[in-house]
C-alpha cells in the first residue's frame, strides 16, 4: 500500500501563493487526501443520477452497503421516459422498469427524485442548472458524460462510469488525477444568428475529438463573457464531444443572476456571502495553463457535421470533403468510411444535402433561448420535414407554452412533445429510422446513435429549424432577418 | 477486481479511428443486465447487419481472431458515452486489454475499475503492430504491464498507463475499501466543508 499524505484542505489560497487558474483552485478546494501516485480523494457537493444508475445501486446490494449523503444525491427520470405522453403507461416493459427502477431506489435510499411526473421533471443537465442544485464552486459528478454541461456556472463537473458512481454513493468521494489545463479564448463579437453550438464545433473541429483529452478546458475571452448562462451550458456540454475531462467558465455576475432566486440557490441570507466566495473562482491575470487556443468570434460561421464524429463538421457553406484529397491512407479510409455510411459524394456541398426529418431537443440545445431561436424561423412558416421539439425540462415546456411557442412549432407541422432525452440516444424508443437523415440539434452523430442505421447530422437550433423550413442542410441566417430581438 | 499483470493472447486488429462506446455497445443494450450476458452485444451493429448475419469483413468476426484477448485500435478508442457497460461488454467477451494511440477518459478510467488494461502507446507502434497482425493473423501478443511492453513476435514497444492506474490493476485493489480507510479525514472536511459553504447543504 502507497502511504497516504494528508494535506491541507482549506479553500482559502494565501495571497503569497503562485497564480492559480480558475481549475486549480477548484481542485484544491476538494482535496481530501493525496497518495504519491498522484491519485487525490475528492469531496463531491453534488451526485446526480439517472435511470442507468441501476448497475450502481446493483454494487450497493452487493456490498449491502448504504448511500452516505442521501441530501447531496438527485435523481433524474430523463433517458428512458416517454415523450408522447405523461398519462398512458409506458408501453415497453422493459422502458417501464428502468423508469420505475429509479423510482424504487430513490424511495430505499430517500433522495430527492424529478420523477416522471414531477412538474419540475427534465433532463438532468438542465435541471440541475434551472433548479439551482448546481452552483459555482461544486465538484459535480453524474453516470453521464455531458455532466460537464454544469461547468458554465463555474463548477467541476464530469461523468463517471458506474463503479465510480457506486463509490460516491457509499463514501460522497472520487479519487481523481489532476488533469492538464487547457484555456480556449473566443475574443471579438459573434455574428447575429452565430451561438454555442457554432463555436463548440468549430473548436472541435480544429482540435480534435480527443483534441482535449485529459484536460479541464477553462473558456474565457470577451465573446464568452457575453454568452448568456443558457448558451454556456450549450458550450460546456460540448467539452466532452472534445474529450476534455471538464469544461469550465468563470462565473460573473450574468452568472449570479442566473442563480438568484432558483428554488436550491442559496436563501437571500446566504446569497452575499456566496456571491462575495464565488467571484474568488477566477484565474489569477498571471496563471499558466498547460495548452492554450484562441478563436476569432468574428470568423465562427454556422456550422454542421457531415460524418459520423462531432470533428467532422463543416462551415455550411462549405463541401463534402474528398477522400482523394486526404494527406494520407488512414484519414482516406476514415473520410470513405464516414461518407458511406452518412451516403454522401466527395465534393457535394453541405446545402445540397436534404433531410428526412429534424430533432429539436437535448441536454445540449432544448433550453428556453433555444426554443425561442427555433421559433423564430419557424414562425409563419412550413417545416417541409416531419420533426419532434422536446423542450429540455418541463419547466422550460411550461415557459415555452406560456409564450405561444408550442403553437408556432404545431402551426409549422413538428411535434412538441414531453420532455426528456427522447431522440438524442432513442433509448426510450424515439428513434431515427436505418437510412433516414435528421438535422438535429443534438451533441453526437456517431453511427447508429439515433437508431440503428440512423444518419445524423449536428447543428444549432437555428439550423435545425432552417433546415426544417428548407429542407435541406441551410444557412439560418437568411431566415432570421429582421427576425431577432 | 481482477488482476493485471501479464497476458499473452490473440491480439485483434481494428483500425478505425473514434471507435465510440455507442459503437462498442449500442444503446438499445444499456438495460440490459451483465448478468444477462452483455458479450454477445459487443459491437453489434458492425458485427451484424439488420438482419443478424456477421459481416465477414469485420475483423473480430474472421476465424483467427473470434477468441481475441486483446484489442489493437485506432486513437481516441472509446470517446463518448460513459456508458460502463461498454467495458463490461470487451470484458466479456473475453478481452483484456486494449491497445491504441489514445483513449475516451471515461472510457480507459472505467476499464481500469474492472481490470480491462487501456495500454495507450506511439500511433506508429500501434499502426505496426495492426499491420503484423493482418499478415500473420495467428501471432499472439504479450502486454505486460510490469515493464510497460508489448511485445509481438521480436518486435517489442513501450506503452504509457497513469502510475496510478498501474498500481490499481497490479495491486487488484478495493477502491471501496481504501477510501473508507481515510474515513476520519473525509468526515474532518465535510464538516469543515458545511461549516464554511453551509448553502451546499441546506436541503441536505
Amino acid at each position: 500500500m502507497v502511504p497516504i499524505a494528508p494535506i491541507d484542505p482549506s479553500p482559502d489560497t494565501p495571497s503569497t501563493a503562485s497564480p492559480k487558474t480558475l481549475f486549480d483552485k477548484l481542485w484544491s478546494a476538494h482535496r481530501i487526501v493525496q497518495r504519491e501516485n498522484g491519485d487525490t480523494l475528492l469531496w463531491v457537493d453534488r451526485l446526480y443520477l439517472h435511470e442507468g444508475s441501476f448497475h450502481a445501486f446493483e454494487q450497493l446490494v452487493q456490498r449491502n452497503a448504504s448511500v452516505a449523503e442521501p441530501g447531496l444525491v438527485f435523481g433524474f427520470a430523463d433517458h428512458y421516459v416517454p415523450t408522447h405522453s405523461r398519462t398512458k403507461n409506458i408501453a415497453n416493459p422493459e422502458i417501464a422498469r428502468m423508469v420505475r427502477t429509479l423510482n424504487d431506489n430513490a424511495l430505499r435510499h430517500r433522495f430527492r427524485l424529478f420523477g416522471l411526473q414531477d412538474p419540475s421533471q427534465g433532463i438532468v443537465h438542465v435541471v440541475g442548472p434551472e433548479q439551482g442544485l448546481t452552483l459555482p464552486g461544486m465538484l459535480i459528478v453524474c453516470g453521464d458524460s455531458h455532466t460537464s454541461t454544469h461547468g458554465a456556472l463555474g463548477s467541476y463537473a464530469f461523468g463517471i462510469g458506474a463503479s465510480e458512481v457506486a463509490h460516491v454513493l457509499m463514501t460522497q468521494t472520487i479519487w481523481q488525477r489532476k488533469p492538464a489545463t487547457m484555456r480556449i479564448s473566443v475574443d471579438g463579437k459573434l455574428g447575429p444568428g452565430i451561438g454555442a453550438k457554432d463555436i463548440a464545433l468549430s473548436i472541435i473541429s480544429r482540435i480534435g475529438a480527443n483534441g482535449a483529452q485529459g484536460h479541464a478546458i477553462e473558456y474565457a475571452g470577451s465573446a464568452i463573457r457575453g454568452l448568456s448562462v443558457e448558451a454556456r451550458l450549450t458550450l460546456c456540454n460540448m467539452s466532452i464531444e472534445a474529450g476534455a475531462r471538464c469544461g469550465v467558465i468563470a462565473p460573473d455576475e450574468e452568472t449570479f443572476a442566473y442563480l438568484r432566486g432558483r428554488p436550491y440557490a442559496p436563501t437571500t441570507d446566504q446569497f452575499d456571502t456566496a456571491v462575495d466566495r464565488w467571484s474568488r473562482l477566477v484565474s489569477d491575470p498571471d496563471a499558466t495553463f498547460d495548452r492554450e487556443h484562441a478563436l476569432a468570434a468574428e470568423q465562427i460561421a454556422p456550422i454542421v457535421t457531415w460524418g459520423t464524429s462531432p470533428e467532422d463538421a463543416l462551415p455550411i457553406d462549405a463541401s463534402v470533403p474528398d477522400p482523394a484529397s486526404a494527406p494520407d491512407a488512414e484519414r482516406a479510409g476514415y473520410i470513405r468510411a464516414a461518407l458511406d455510411y452518412m451516403d454522401l459524394s466527395p465534393g457535394q456541398r453541405l446545402t445540397d444535402i436534404s433531410v428526412d426529418q429534424v430533432f429539436i431537443g437535448s441536454c445540449t440545445n432544448a433550453r428556453i433561448e433555444d426554443l425561442r431561436l427555433a421559433a423564430a424561423i419557424l414562425a409563419g412558416r412550413k417545416s417541409r420535414v416531419p420533426g419532434r421539439v422536446s423542450p429540455g425540462s418541463s419547466v422550460v415546456k411550461q415557459q415555452a407554452e406560456e409564450e405561444g411557442l408550442d403553437r408556432i412549432f404545431w402551426e409549422a407541422g413538428l411535434d412538441w412533445v414531453e420532455s426528456g432525452c427522447s431522440m438524442c440516444v432513442g433509448i426510450n424508443g424515439d428513434t431515427v429510422a436505418p437510412g433516414k437523415r435528421c438535422a438535429s440539434t443534438t451533441n453526437r452523430n456517431f453511427k447508429g446513435r439515433q437508431g440503428p442505421g440512423a444518419r445524423t447530422h449536428i447543428m444549432s437550433p437555428a439550423m435545425a429549424a432552417a433546415a426544417a423550413v428548407t429542407g435541406h442542410l441551410a444557412d439560418a441566417r437568411p431566415l432570421l432577418a429582421g427576425r431577432l430581438k | 477486481m481482477e488482476k493485471f499483470t501479464r497476458l499473452t493472447a490473440i491480439a485483434c486488429p481494428l483500425r478505425l479511428a473514434n471507435i465510440d462506446t455507442d459503437q462498442l455497445l449500442p444503446a438499445r443494450f444499456l438495460k440490459v443486465s451483465r448478468a444477462a450476458g452483455l458479450g454477445r452485444c459487443l459491437f453489434q451493429d458492425l458485427r451484424l447487419d439488420s438482419k443478424g448475419q456477421e459481416h465477414p469483413d469485420f475483423p473480430l468476426n474472421r476465424p483467427a481472431w473470434r477468441n481475441a484477448g486483446i484489442l489493437v485500435g485506432g486513437a481516441n478508442f472509446g470517446g463518448g458515452s460513459s456508458r460502463e457497460a461498454a467495458a463490461y461488454a470487451l470484458l466479456d467477451y473475453g478481452i483484456r486489454c486494449v491497445i491504441a494511440p489514445s483513449f475516451g477518459d471515461i472510457f480507459a478510467q472505467n476499464s481500469v475499475k474492472n481490470g480491462l488494461l487501456p495500454a495507450a502507446a506511439e500511433a506508429a507502434d500501434v499502426a505496426e503492430l495492426a499491420a503484423t497482425l493482418e499478415r500473420n493473423p495467428e501471432s499472439s501478443v504479450t502486454v505486460d504491464l510490469e515493464t510497460q511492453t508489448v511485445t509481438c513476435g521480436n518486435a517489442s514497444f513501450q506503452f504509457s498507463i497513469p502510475g496510478s492506474w498501474r498500481d490499481q490493476l497490479l495491486n487488484g485493489w478495493d477502491e471501496i475499501d481504501l477510501t473508507r480507510s481515510h474515513q476520519d479525514e473525509i468526515e474532518t472536511f465535510r464538516r469543515m466543508r458545511r461549516k464554511s459553504e453551509p448553502w451546499l447543504f441546506t436541503r441536505g
